[in-house]
């Protein structure tokens, strides 16, 4: 593997290299798009278990008697709302009402948040929550002091269970703990971007190889497989769960991005909420639809969609769904068009492709 | 993965096989690999036109789509059919089952044009 010179490494990247993945530029850096097949690696999840590294993702700490204060007035979720021990998915606006990022939110005691961002985003999102920071609470950038590890899918808590004393059955969805997992400290939340079950831990980096190595070895009974960012991306778009710089930018709003329910306009003052406030009173023009291809062909992120001969949206994220055996995607259309059952035209390639508005998720796993 | 003798080959990873002035194309395992699982491929009809160097098609992957061009002009003469309901099929058999298009060759000097197994293999080896 000839690595690129100035691309960041997760502390997995030797073992990357030597399972032979295909390694990718993803924001500036060098991961895992693939091991065995993006395809095979999708299924090991949706049935039985499949392992991450999501190391590149970014880690903000926030700490002090005014923690809360400054989570609540940068993000749009209600962080006060949260107990101790509990996560929730929010977002961190800037004046106008555009996303700077989606992120998670764990609130670790009343005094300490731990905030989870995206990877390509983590310097932005550090200096802007900084920026704003007018409470009695430090902000760290916290990223060198964890890897990250997702292990999802339906046998995610058997092969977990097998390296923790931590009754993992016990944390509900969206709740974490901390605890051992092969004697090394962890945040071990119940949380995912598969929409799967599944868990997302984070460790000290000097560990991760070796942890990576007994989640492997914990998972072999059930058949899992290390899966790279090719699946991850299949699995969330299944799911419909947002990707920065696709369904959401700075120029898209959450009433736009479907995310309305992230968005506590009641909970004070925070940032976004006077433009938004605006947005609330005129509605939105524009929304966030689901659709299927009807006709051959595979609609993917970038192309024109065009209602009635005429230039309508544009596809955010598209692609084969590998469990519903159908080629999917998410698309921005004018508002009252953005409801289930509009035949819509995909623009592939100088075709018009026929597809459809349908109801997302795509899928939704029964519960156990 | 060796790759066959009597094939030709082009830098854009395609492969033709000639025989009787007609012409199978396909794509080389190495971009099968590059591809990943491929779920889509889009072809040319019986009666097309190919000209050599021009996009005669697409393969797409879970992930990408990507050009298939001409590695000679000629007519469409058989697409495969295998593929629109296998696409995986070029996975798995790149250099056989699944090749893409015949064709009828309209100039076999073309062919001189091509890179030999040999030359091919050095050539994925050094890119």
């Amino acid at each position: 593997m000839t690595a690129v010179i100035g691309l960041k490494r997760t502390p997995l990247f030797d073992i990357h290299c030597a399972s032979k993945a295909k390694l990718v530029d993803f924001g500036g850096w060098h991961m895992p798009v693939q091991y065995s097949g993006i395809l095979e690696e999708h299924h090991a999840v949706r049935t039985a278990v499949g392992l991450f590294d999501v190391s590149h993702m970014g880690e903000v700490e926030i700490r002090g008697p005014e923690a809360g204060k400054l989570v609540d007035f940068v993000s749009t979720n209600y962080a006060a709302k949260l107990n101790v021990g509990q996560a929730h998915y929010s977002a961190l606006l800037y004046e106008h009402g555009g996303f700077v990022d989606d992120i998670l939110v764990h609130k670790l005691s009343e005094t300490h948040y731990f905030l989870c961002v995206n990877a390509s985003n983590q310097e932005k999102d550090y200096a802007h929550i900084r920026t704003v920071n007018r409470f009695d609470c430090e902000v760290e950038f916290a990223s060198n002091r964890y890897s990250q590890l997702a292990i999802q899918g339906p046998k995610a808590i058997a092969t977990l269970r097998k390296l923790t004393a931590v009754p993992l059955e016990t944390i509900k969805y969206y709740w974490f703990t901390r605890g051992d997992i092969s004697g090394v400290p962890a945040l071990i939340a119940h949380t995912g971007y598969t929409g799967e079950d599944g868990f997302e831990i984070y460790i000290d980096p000097a560990s991760a190889p070796r942890i990576w190595n007994e989640v492997l070895a914990a998972g072999a009974e059930f058949g899992i497989k290390p899966c790279g960012l090719g699946a991850r991306n299949t699995l969330r778009l299944e799911a419909k769960m947002a990707l920065y710089g696709h369904e959401i930018t700075a120029s898209i709003n959450p009433f736009e991005a479907d995310l309305s329910w992230i968005l506590k306009m009641d909970k004070g003052e925070f940032i976004g909420r006077r433009a938004l406030t605006g947005v609330a009173e005129r509605g939105v023009t524009r929304k966030l639809a689901a659709f299927e291809m009807t006709g051959r062909g595979i609609g993917r992120d970038g192309y024109e969609v065009w209602i009635d001969g005429q230039p309508a949206g544009w596809v955010t994220s598209g692609g084969p769904s590998p469990t519903l055996n159908k080629n999917i995607g998410l698309c921005y259309l004018p508002v009252q068009k953005a409801i289930p059952g509009v035949p819509i035209q995909i623009a592939i390639r100088n075709q018009y492709v026929d597809a459809v508005t349908v109801t997302a998720p795509f899928y939704k796993r029964t519960k156990a | 993965m060796s790759y066959p003798d009597n094939l030709k080959y082009t830098k854009q990873h395609e492969w033709v096989l000639a025989e009787d002035g007609e012409g199978a194309i396909g794509i080389t395992d190495h971009a099968q690999h590059e591809l990943g699982d491929i779920v889509y491929v889009d072809l040319p009809k019986p009666g097309d036109t190919l000209e050599k160097g021009h996009s005669l098609g697409s393969v797409e992957s879970v992930k990408a789509v990507s050009d298939i061009y001409a590695p000679v002009s000629g007519e469409v003469v058989a697409v495969n059919e295998l593929l629109s309901k296998h696409p995986e099929k070029l996975n798995e058999d790149p250099h056989g089952e699944a090749w893409l298009v015949r064709v009828k060759l309209t100039d076999p000097r073309e062919l001189g044009e091509l890179m030999t197994a040999a030359d091919y293999e050095k050539y994925v080896g050094a890119e």
